[in-house]
């Protein structure tokens, strides 16, 4: 395993071309704005983003830049306040960076939370095939897709339940299975088992690779714990705090599939979290 | 190092299926048994009798101890046959059936315009505005003030008593709308953006069904003020020729005929009752849909 710590260089220095807020939707197939690569799935390129403005103004992100290659896991990880969240909504099209650019080389993109927010009105199935809507598929059509990506997610027989009626486990699959029935090719996912007991997280991080692997997604995967990051990234990100900047960039060569409690998982993850402690201490002093 | 090489350390080989299948089976929510309707409906009615009892008791003592002369204060036992007598009569009857028509009509058209306007008013911004405090302000009113300006208006006739109603009722409906459009969670939203739903399609798949418990609430508080404004309008505006509920009370009152005059509150409230329960139901279908009822106490 090789530790490559390095503060992305910046690909476009001059701040004029940067500022650029257009909308941008989450299947954007219009021209990128620059250093769009045919290799590259979602890049991320000086974006930073500010809440409120003058005195009271909070810089959540500072020209952060960071690209994943298509079919590549890569897990984001820093301490709170860290713009985690705020990353992953710009990359989603939900808002706009206050300068900088995302690129999803018309790639669609699917956010997944930490809460499953299944619409409690529908039944599991109906809720995977309201997010097949987007893909203009016929009625019918939906149905069966949205049966078969239930049975991707090891929840064949349970399409007719409300998300009340199920576990917390088998509701975030249930988002899992929506947001693959976005046919996104980038998979955002923003702490989707932080909730979760850990014999149910560590199953559904089985499911999780297994997909991946199968339908070749890209995934940016939010979290706080860095034996996950480990656990399914191929590569694992450091964020700071207080403004979010990209401090670390690890590339994890372990063996697939790994344990959460593994040997070589548990050695890469200390040497992580030492880097991350001594972040947090820098910003003690 | 603390190095854990312990039974999960690595997964099995094997896929997932088995073990997730075993641990859905321990999560899942246990549903009781439903039980029976006649038992169900036994559950729901034994309170009620007895409440019921148990005031006509307290009524019936306070009769017997001549607090008030028999006249102005009849008990129950003379009440319940006159009441009895009328229900005999086509004149309560047709009352009854005048004032649910009225009824009908003024909580449909609250129902349209309500709608209507807390739809718009939610989606608006300069609308909301402009209008909001207003439909606040009329909820408070009360909708006999109305009253006056309704009869100059319209004359003595139904017209001024829906009029009434709808004024009465609507805005509690368009603000249950507005309520309810606005407690649509804000993570819901996200994930509706997400899923690439925008503008009507987000009303109609996310923000409207979001809403619909609160609708129902608003709802049901603008039934009771549309039946308040019906029973006000009926006292005040006599249309020769039409019995109505309020037409009969206010003949009671003109004869001194308390055993009438209460004969007929009992029909109101009993008529206030059995429209509430319907909202009831559909308020309890809802929450059993969305999973709000405790399973533990669910019938």
């Amino acid at each position: 395993m090789s530790v490559i710590p390095s503060r992305a260089a910046p690909l476009d220095s001059s701040p004029g071309t940067s500022a650029r807020p257009e909308p941008r939707m989450a299947a954007d197939v219009r021209p990128v704005p620059f250093s769009a690569r045919p290799d590259v799935a979602i890049q991320i390129s000086e974006v930073s983003k500010t809440f409120g403005r003058g005195a009271s103004a909070v810089v959540a992100l500072d020209r952060i830049s960071l690209s994943a290659a298509p079919g590549e896991f890569v897990c984001l990880i820093g301490a709170s306040g860290c713009g985690k969240s705020t990353l992953l909504s710009l990359a989603a099209g939900l808002d706009q960076p206050t300068s900088g650019a995302i690129s999803t080389n018309g790639n669609r993109v699917a956010l997944m939370f930490q809460e499953p927010a299944l619409f409690p009105w529908l039944t599991a199935a109906r809720n995977v095939e309201l997010a097949l809507r987007a893909t203009g598929a016929s009625r019918a059509e939906r149905r069966q897709r949205a049966a078969e990506l239930l049975e991707l997610v090891h929840l064949g027989g349970f399409g007719g339940k409300r998300p009340h009626e199920l576990s917390g486990g088998m509701r975030q699959r249930v988002a899992l299975a929506r947001a693959l029935g976005q046919e996104a090719d980038v998979l955002l996912m923003d702490e989707p088992f932080g909730a979760l007991d850990a014999m149910t997280r560590d199953l559904l991080h089985e499911v999780l690779e297994g997909i991946w692997r199968r339908r070749g997604l890209t995934v940016l995967f939010v979290t706080h714990e860095v034996r996950e990051a480990v656990r399914l990234g191929d590569r694992v990100v450091l964020l700071s705090s207080r403004p979010g900047r990209v401090i670390g960039d690890f590339k994890v060569d372990l063996d697939r599939p790994r344990g959460m409690d593994s040997a070589d998982t548990v050695e890469l993850a200390i040497r992580i979290k030492s880097q991350l402690r001594e972040e947090v201490v820098r910003h003690g002093s | 190092m603390a190095v854990d090489t312990s039974a999960y350390g690595t997964p099995a080989p094997e896929t997932p299926a088995a073990a997730i299948a075993g641990l859905d089976n321990l999560d899942l929510v246990q549903v009781t048994p439903r039980r029976r309707l006649p038992e169900k409906i036994w559950a729901a009615t034994w309170p009620k009798l007895l409440a019921l009892v148990i005031v006509l008791g307290i009524w019936e003592l306070v009769y017997l101890s001549g607090w008030k002369s028999h006249s102005i204060f009849p008990g129950p036992f003379q009440v319940f046959p006159n009441l009895w007598d009328q229900a005999q009569h086509g004149l309560l009857w047709s009352a009854i059936a005048t004032t649910t028509k009225r009824a009908v009509i003024g909580f449909g058209l609250a129902l349209i315009i309500g709608s209507v306007i807390g739809a718009l008013v939610s989606r608006i911004p300069p609308l909301r505005a402009a209008v909001g405090s207003i439909l606040t302000g009329l909820q408070i009113m009360p909708s006999i003030a109305w009253f006056p300006f309704a009869i100059i208006f319209f004359g003595l006739n139904t017209s001024a008593i829906v009029f009434v109603i709808v004024l009465g009722a609507a805005p509690s409906i368009a603000n249950g709308l507005i309520a309810g459009v606005d407690y649509t969670p804000p993570l819901l939203l996200r994930v509706g953006k997400t899923m690439g739903l925008r503008r009507v399609a987000l009303y109609r798949h996310l923000i409207l069904p979001a809403s619909l418990p609160t609708y129902v609430a608003g709802l049901k508080q603008g039934w009771a003020f549309a039946f308040r404004s019906l029973m006000a309008g009926e006292l005040l505006v006599i249309i020769a020729n039409t019995s109505s509920i309020g037409v009969l009370l206010s003949n009671d009152q003109d004869q001194a005929d308390m055993v009438g005059a209460i004969s007929i509150m009992i029909v109101i409230l009993v008529l206030g009752i059995l429209v509430d329960g319907l909202f009831n139901i559909a308020n309890g279908r809802i929450r059993r849909r969305w999973g709000l009822t405790d399973p533990a106490s669910a019938g």
